[in-house]
């Protein structure tokens, strides 16, 4: 008895030793930091140096919810992460019960997706955009050789078409991140079981929607979740391709978020805004937590 | 017949993937090596006439009448390298033994611990600049190597213990029971059983780590201003604002930044499949 106190004594001190670093580092750059962010967003931080904050409470957060701009970038962001995330889970389960079928060239494939998820995002933003160049793009090239098209056409100059681009290039570099996900997952599923669905005289269509769906239903909640936090705060392939342009067209949340603070020098709005961001991820976040590490139910 | 023409059809719908995946990434390769003349011509050139290797010569040994832009490109590629290694070695040593500590040790709090550090890996950057932009231009870190360094833990340290707690889960705790019982104390069994046998997930963990500070953006556009600093996707970035006309360098910068992280993950393909999924197939 008295010996096994002491062990646990002993493991608490080394528990703790062995997580202080990690500790102190991220109450320095992170708890710290959105702590300080939460505090300035209920301020008026004027442009400049040595100039005082006003406390204005909720002044800041009251005042974007009154403005357009606000409304019409969650919507911007909404139809971002619907579409993209949308799209992707579609393509990505696509993908990945083709690699599972095994048609030849399956392994080629897969090596094949690491490529996409691997190109840095600003690299995968500007070769897009090189694409979608109005008077030398490939795209135009390629649809106007397919003569698809009778004149070139400059594609980033209009709003919406601008955002389905930028969509393009995110799924472009995202599908293979589901898809990677999900036929490793199809690969820990049982083989019996579609033999078995066979046996019972399941057609495809049933096996997949009854039996292969279901199983799958903890990865693609992951990759689901995991991909909805990216796409909503996405921030830099909007950036690089569009600049928040033609017309505000492509400015999300994050994007608004960026100009508030640093275009306009609105430090206490920008604040606001980040932290309804983070609030909107954390949310998101803590499901995801909560599924992968389910209280104890192991111990 | 029927399984022929499946065999057709799944085939088809390989190469449609292909496709999908090879042609923009053609295209980027092919720019890099296409002259100037040749990128700006109408009708296109899929396939440059005189393919040129000029642009990789003026980034990888800038001579005297070398731009400006290629220098740069050079110096910001080393920033990179210096940052995301540098992140990768910390993040890996502190996180590791958190990693350990909190998916083998019992203590207080520890459930309540792990959850509020996976949270934090969730928090956008952009929630945390404003704070991380004052505290650097206070002790005279703006535009250095270091901010970006300690700027970039905020997501790799949580990202680190992230992964290698699901990794520790994995390793059975007979094995070390057994130590134990052998006469090894909490250290030592750490040192001489866990981290030998974890060596896959450090290097998953290691990779997804530099992968992701190779990628970073938001806080370097931010945090610097001058070479002396700045990393590769900041320095394409404004290549793409600034220098339209010089495409073909462009690209090239671009296939020298992807070249670190898709040459890495093919490698070391089996344990980026493995980390991806070390979350997914646990649920």
């Amino acid at each position: 008895m008295q010996r096994k106190r002491t062990l646990a004594q002993q493991d608490m001190l080394v528990g703790f030793a062995l997580i202080l670093p990690s500790f102190l580092i991220i109450l320095g750059i992170s708890l710290q930091p959105i702590l300080t962010t939460l505090y300035l967003s209920l301020f008026e931080v004027p442009r400049g140096i040595n100039l005082q904050n006003t406390f204005i409470g909720l002044g800041n957060y009251i005042s974007l919810l009154s403005e357009p701009i606000f409304w019409s970038s969650i919507g911007r962001t909404f139809y971002f992460t619907v579409i993209s995330v949308g799209i992707e889970l579609v393509l990505g389960l696509a993908i990945a019960q083709l690699i599972h079928a095994h048609p030849p060239g399956w392994q080629f494939l897969r090596t094949s997706l690491i490529i996409p998820w691997a190109v840095p995002t600003i690299v995968n933003g500007t070769m897009w955009r090189w694409i979608y160049n109005a008077d030398y793009g490939a795209l135009n090239g390629l649809l106007f050789q397919l003569g698809l098209i009778d004149k070139y056409i400059p594609w980033l100059t209009k709003p919406d078409v601008a955002m389905n681009l930028v969509i393009l290039a995110d799924i472009w570099h995202s599908v293979p991140f589901i898809a990677l996900i999900l036929q490793a997952a199809l690969a820990t599923l049982p083989a019996d079981l579609e033999e078995a669905a066979a046996v019972d005289g399941a057609t495809y269509f049933q096996y997949f929607w009854f039996i292969r769906l279901p199983l799958l239903r903890p990865a693609i909640l992951v990759a689901l979740i995991i991909r909805t936090v990216e796409a909503f705060r996405a921030f830099d392939i909007i950036y690089v391709i569009t600049n928040g342009g033609p017309a505000n067209g492509t400015v999300t949340i994050s994007y608004l978020t960026y100009l508030e603070m640093f275009t306009f020098g609105h430090a206490g709005r920008g604040s606001a805004l980040s932290f309804l961001i983070s609030l909107v991820t954390l949310t998101l976040a803590f499901i995801y937590i909560r599924m992968l590490y389910r209280p104890e139910e192991k111990q | 017949m029927k399984k022929i023409l499946r065999i057709i059809l799944l085939s088809s719908l390989v190469l449609l993937a292909l496709l999908f995946i090879y042609l923009p990434v053609a295209w980027l390769v092919i720019s890099s090596i296409s002259s100037r003349s040749e990128l700006l011509s109408t009708p296109i050139h899929w396939i440059p006439q005189q393919p040129t290797f000029q642009n990789y010569i003026n980034i990888l040994s800038p001579s005297q009448g070398t731009s400006e832009v290629a220098k740069t490109f050079r110096i910001t590629l080393w920033n990179s390298l210096l940052v995301a290694s540098s992140v990768t070695l910390i993040a890996l040593t502190f996180g590791s033994i958190a990693a350990y500590a909190l998916i083998r040790l019992r203590f207080r709090f520890r459930q309540t611990l792990l959850i509020g550090i996976l949270g934090t890996r969730m928090i956008p950057e952009i929630s945390l600049v404003i704070p991380l932009y004052l505290f650097a231009t206070r002790f005279g870190l703006f535009n250095s190597p270091a901010i970006l360094i300690i700027t970039y833990l905020s997501f790799a340290l949580p990202f680190a213990i992230w992964l290698m707690a699901a990794f520790f889960e994995s390793i059975p705790v007979e094995l070390e029971d057994a130590a134990r019982i052998d006469g090894c104390n909490r250290l030592q069994t750490l040192w001489r059983i866990i981290m030998p046998i974890s060596a896959p997930g450090l290097v998953s963990t290691g990779l997804f780590v530099f992968l992701t500070a190779w990628d970073e953006f938001f806080f370097a556009l931010i945090l610097t201003s001058t070479v002396s600093a700045k990393t590769v996707p900041v320095a394409i970035a404004e290549f793409t604002g600034r220098y339209v006309v010089d495409v073909g360098g462009m690209m090239t910068g671009g296939v020298l930044a992807a070249i670190p992280p898709v040459l890495l993950s093919l490698i070391f393909q089996r344990y980026i499949v493995s980390g991806l999924t070390a979350g997914a197939v646990k649920g």
